[in-house]
């Protein structure tokens, strides 16, 4: 059977996933008062994040389409556990 | 105009950003949209949930009350035999346990544009031949074994091989595919299946029977039926039994609107942002077929709890509710003499941070006006004195 390339951040349930760089996580973290490791995890075999080569400690911003606000921003810090 | 309305993004939503856009009558001048604005502004911080309020509470009455009203009964689907829909609370309820075995796995297969359209009957039809799972005992019409050499013979029913358009060829193929030891002769109407090397008891012998029983011949292993359906102007091909990793390497398939309503599936495949949005979908679409109204922001909540921690977990005592810090709210929920003692055991502290080891111990709870506290800095005091 033929395999056609499969983007995952492609696909309507999937929204858009970026990494941060190392300025827009200090800002982030500044910003809410929070530690990295308060905020919600994403798995770094994630398959949503595979292309992004995130390694653990970074933080992937994920923008949503939102019923009730057009667009939301949520943070998600890569953890392996 | 449009640089006065961004001046504003970051403070509203983008939804009210683009409806005041839209609805702003022709020629209104800079200082009448700015004080539309500043209104729209006004009543937006007015409207958004203030610091302490208890949401998840607001949330659980508000999921909770309509989910008395609904059904307990699974629909059949019209016309169609073995084809069932879980709906109403035990749907809600094997979403939010977070199971991973549902009572009826579903998938709902898009196509791409030109098997779409539905003209090509025949390769819609080829289509869901493919896709549908059809394991040995479906073509077979017997299974004999043999007491005096402990052979196994499958004898094959041509009519149905013929429907879907298999071979015994191919059906050895896959036998000796995924069965590992035995040697197969092809008879053409039946295949005879030897063990290599050692002698076979009885015994081996029905085991390998029932198991060859459930060999994947052609399809899709898990899609146990399939069931074109015509939605606005478009043929999807609904499912009952789910393999979504499977069906989006078919070439036919809209791999990008393919979706299932198994969550794990999705999370395996798509991702925790994937498998969030599913949760949020699949639970709106049973209260909205009940006919009742929940907003969805109190399911928004719901998902975005279930799926903090990386991967989704059920809101059960070995999910949501194990990673609360208290051992009193722990306690509180399912079998509290077992979450008492292992506390006990490993010395365990209460910080009493939270709602329900509060009320227990009839303290303020920390929310709304209980939540503020006074702050002192001791160092200050000391250089006075």
């Amino acid at each position: 059977m033929k395999k056609p390339k499969f983007k995952v951040d492609k696909h309507i349930l999937t929204p858009k996933h970026a990494k941060l760089g190392e300025r827009e996580k200090a800002q982030l973290l500044e910003k809410y008062h929070v530690s990295s490791k308060e905020l919600p995890k994403i798995m770094k075999t994630d398959s949503a994040i595979k292309e992004l080569g995130a390694a653990i400690g970074d933080v992937i911003k994920i923008t949503r389409k939102s019923p009730t606000a057009g667009e939301s921003v949520f943070y998600r810090v890569v953890t392996d556990v | 105009m449009s640089d006065l309305i961004s001046e504003y993004e970051g403070k509203l939503p983008g939804i009210m950003l683009t409806e005041i856009r839209e609805n702003l009558p022709k020629g209104a001048s800079d200082s009448k949209i700015r004080k539309i604005l500043e209104s729209a502004y006004n009543e937006y911080k007015h409207a958004r949930v203030s610091p302490g309020e208890s949401v998840g509470l607001v949330s659980a009455e508000s999921i909770g009350e309509p989910g008395t009203q609904m059904t307990l009964n699974t629909f059949h689907f019209a016309g169609v035999a073995e084809m069932n829909v879980t709906l109403g609370l035990p749907r809600i309820i094997e979403i939010l346990d977070g199971r991973k075995e549902l009572e009826n796995p579903m998938m709902e297969i898009y196509l791409k544009k030109p098997y779409a359209a539905g003209k090509r009957v025949e390769e819609l039809r080829q289509l869901a031949l493919q896709i549908k799972e059809t394991t040995l005992k479906d073509i077979a019409a017997e299974f004999v074994i043999s007491i005096a050499d402990f052979t196994i013979e499958v004898r094959l029913n041509k009519e149905k091989m013929k429907e879907i358009e298999v071979t015994s060829g191919k059906v050895v193929d896959a036998i000796s595919k995924q069965l590992k030891g035995y040697n197969l002769r092809d008879n053409k109407d039946s295949i005879i299946l030897k063990a290599r090397g050692k002698e076979d008891s009885f015994n081996e012998s029905y085991k390998t029977k029932e198991k060859i029983k459930g060999i994947t011949i052609k399809g899709i292993k898990g899609i146990k039926q399939v069931l074109p359906v015509k939605r606005e102007e478009e043929f999807v091909i609904i499912t009952a039994g789910s393999n979504l990793s499977e069906v989006l390497q078919l070439e036919e398939v809209d791999s990008y609107r393919t979706t299932t309503n198994n969550i794990f599936e999705i999370e395996q495949v798509l991702g925790i942002e994937a498998a969030r949005q599913s949760i949020v979908n699949e639970i709106f679409k049973v209260i909205e077929s009940q006919g009742l109204n929940v907003d969805v922001r109190h399911i928004m909540l719901v998902a975005d709890t279930m799926c903090v921690g990386g991967t989704v977990k059920g809101i059960t005592r070995y999910g949501v509710v194990s990673e609360k810090s208290s051992v009193l709210a722990r306690a509180s929920f399912e079998t509290p003499i077992k979450h008492i003692i292992n506390a006990a055991l490993v010395g365990e502290v209460d910080n009493l941070d939270s709602v329900v080891e509060n009320v227990m111990i009839n303290q303020p709870i920390p929310i709304g006006t209980g939540l503020p506290s006074l702050g002192v800095k001791p160092q200050k005091q000391a250089k006075e004195k």
